[in-house]
């Protein structure tokens, strides 16, 4: 009987190493580079929403004339830039082909080196600061860069909004937030308005004196590119200190948190984003649809299915991934690190490709405002710099 | 001059009046125990957590202030019996380094709970309103804080040396093992001062979120550190040193974030030159200048080295 049970013993043990064996043989691994937690923390999951759910829809990938599953590895940057080179050395450790993310560009720079020097590539969806790419060959990204985005909103402030005083405030110690409201002021300066600049410590939490600042220098919009959770306070606080100018942000404030924080109050919240809900039906319902299957899913996405655009960049990121590795024909690393200038596709945030710093040919943002009453992002132009 | 100057005087004193109430449980604690307890800042911030999540279940407001209040005291007496009782006899240092295990336990627990996401705290009636005084506009809770606070601390003041209780504890300050021959039981003395003081890090959290309306895991980090800066500055172990600290500490950091536009309006800068930067730059320097120059604080006993 001992023996019996010894023998199946070793049966079970040689058919489970089979099983793994034969599963390892046909796994691909993507890194997932995304905050999980930290201020960043409700953006990084909505990124991650869209990619889980594109994994969801196509979980298998042909390479090199064999069927793959896709495994998503995940690391959580913290949203911090201490914490991001612990999370980048685990997904290197963990053998991932290619790398997603992340949300935030102070965190994506920080890991960079990592994934740089174990020669895995990197594809951010919405780290829009141009240090990400720059004077690189394995970080690309499929989103529009900073440079263009300050512009555009320079531009929405000053020909649309009519303002000629603008106040900016960013995160000390942040690259996005420094970026962005850098290419703020200069192109706002050359059209001939005055910005004065502040910024914050990290771990800010009342606002109340800079929004005070802004009153006393009589600026005539608000902009503050900032992480989810300083934008929720901003826009709070500015209610119930009763501004009078509107807040102007970066992708972003592109959640349905920030939506919320505006409902109810009269703070005229407007943005600019990678993507407006509706321009793909198709989209919009199959993700909707999958974010209600599960309450997990709503939670992370804020506890409403309003689908938020680092949804989308997620959701495209991944299809790239799967363009790169089905080009490569190989899961080797470096194979897919060659093989990504070259990919192209019509993803739901329209068509990618990528130029000689491995950044996405853009032309375009979205212009979004919140509807106080309901809590909705209303479209309010498309918005091109020529 | 006023009006560009009242409104940044005026969240300065909203906020050291949440520093204050921070700050006496840390001064509270170092009285009796020598222990700085670095896990205060983050039962303020779990004491913000648990109210949201009791608001989300449908309580009454006015029941979920309360219990919150509750279960704030609770958790500050749980954290002293399981994490500082154990080790009264271990070297001071000890106590420090679980103080600050706590502090973690507590931030990853609220991490692992909420997933990292920003809660967004109840709005409280009449106190969330906004109301108009002179050239600002601001919420109620801004000018109740200032008010409560003195309130509270006259009350705390008054138990400290008009009653039994209150005379145990000064007497566990002064001299432990004395007052344990006397027949002082220091447990309860000491349990009865974490209470005290989780209890007000609770009162200052509903006061502070429902300003900051935004909770995550790492919102005790910064008021607590600020808190403790407040009350080294006011001399640690005084009660009144702590308020007064926190208020100079709460005022001085709004004025700073202010200073630009206050001396552009008095004419003594022609353009903005940045100087909001050093808000937090200048709270720890002052912290450096007074343990430099007064190493005992504004109100602090001056040690008497017993041989």
């Amino acid at each position: 009987m001992k023996k019996l049970f010894a023998l199946l013993a070793v049966v079970l043990c040689i058919s489970m190493l089979a099983s793994t064996a034969v599963l390892a043989d046909n796994v691909v691994k993507i890194g997932v580079f995304e905050p999980a937690s930290g201020d960043s923390g409700a953006g990084g999951k909505q990124e991650m929403l869209g990619m889980q759910y594109a994994n969801y829809e196509t979980p298998t990938v042909e390479i090199g004339g064999e069927t793959y599953t896709v495994e998503l590895v995940y690391a959580d940057n913290g949203s911090s830039t201490d914490k991001a080179p612990s999370a980048a050395q685990q997904l290197v450790s963990s053998g991932v082909s290619v790398v997603l993310g992340s949300y935030g560009s102070g965190v994506s720079i920080a890991g960079s080196q990592y994934f740089a020097d174990a020669n895995i590539p990197a594809i951010g969806a919405s780290c829009t600061n141009p240090q990400v790419t720059a004077g690189n060959d394995h970080y690309f990204r499929i989103c529009f860069l900073d440079p263009f985005q300050g512009t555009v909103l320079a531009n929405y402030a000053y020909k649309e909004l009519g303002a000629r005083t603008a106040y900016s405030l960013a995160e000390l110690g942040n690259d996005y937030d420094q970026g962005l409201a850098t290419y703020f002021k200069q192109a706002f300066e050359a059209l001939g308005g005055t910005v004065i600049a502040d910024s914050f410590p990290t771990g800010t939490s009342d606002f109340t004196s800079y929004l005070t600042n802004a009153q006393m220098y009589s600026a005539e919009v608000f902009f503050c590119p900032v992480s989810i959770a300083y934008s929720t306070q901003i826009v709070q606080q500015a209610s119930s200190q009763g501004v009078t100018f509107p807040i102007l942000g970066g992708d972003t404030l592109d959640s349905n948190v920030v939506a919320n924080a505006a409902k109810g109050t009269d703070v005229n919240v407007t943005i600019t984003t990678f993507y407006q809900e509706g321009a793909n039906p198709d989209f919009d319902n199959g993700f909707k649809a999958w974010l209600n299957s599960n309450n997990e899913y709503l939670t992370n996405n804020g506890g409403n299915d309003m689908i938020a655009a680092v949804s989308v960049m997620g959701y495209d990121t991944y299809y790239t991934a799967l363009e790169a590795l089905k080009a490569a024909g190989t899961t080797d690393s470096a194979a897919v690190k060659a093989a990504l200038p070259g990919v192209t596709l019509t993803g739901v945030s329209g068509s990618i490709a990528f130029d000689e710093i491995g950044d996405a040919i853009r032309t375009s943002a979205f212009v979004k405002k919140v509807d106080n009453a309901s809590g909705d992002w209303n479209f309010v132009t498309e918005q091109t710099v020529d | 001059m006023w009006n560009t100057v009242f409104p940044y005087l005026l969240s300065g004193i909203s906020v050291g009046g949440q520093y204050a109430l921070i700050a006496i449980g840390y001064t509270m604690v170092y009285g009796i125990l020598r222990l700085i307890n670095f896990a205060h800042g983050d039962v303020f911030m779990v004491a913000g957590i648990v109210m949201v999540y009791m608001a989300a279940s449908g309580l009454p407001l006015w029941l979920c202030i309360v219990l919150d209040l509750v279960a704030t005291a609770i958790i500050g007496f749980a954290i002293e019996r399981i994490a500082y009782k154990p080790l009264r006899t271990a070297p001071r240092m000890s106590i420090m380094i679980s103080a600050i295990g706590v502090s973690y336990t507590l931030q990853n627990l609220v991490l692992y709970i909420t997933g990292g996401l920003n809660q967004i705290y109840p709005k409280i009636p009449w106190i969330s309103d906004s109301i108009t005084i002179g050239s600002a506009t601001t919420k109620v809770v801004t000018v109740v804080t200032p008010i409560l606070t003195i309130l509270l601390v006259f009350a705390l003041v008054m138990l400290i040396n008009h009653t039994k209780v209150g005379m145990a504890m000064r007497a566990v300050s002064k001299d432990f093992e004395t007052s344990q021959l006397m027949g002082i039981n220091i447990n309860s003395v000491i349990s009865t001062t974490f209470v005290i003081g989780s209890f007000l890090a609770g009162v200052g959290s509903t006061l502070y979120f429902t300003n900051y309306t935004t909770v995550i895991q790492t919102s005790g980090a910064m008021p607590g550190l600020k808190a403790f800066v407040a009350a080294v500055f006011g001399g640690i172990g005084s009660v009144p040193g702590a308020v007064v600290g926190a208020f100079i500490i709460g005022i001085a950091e709004n004025l700073i974030k202010g200073l630009d536009i206050i001396l552009f309006k008095m004419g003594l800068i022609s353009k903005p030159m940045g100087l909001a930067i050093f808000s937090d730059a200048f709270t720890f320097a002052l912290l450096i200048i007074i343990l430099a120059v007064k190493p005992t604080g504004l109100f602090g006993e001056k040690s008497i080295d017993k041989v």
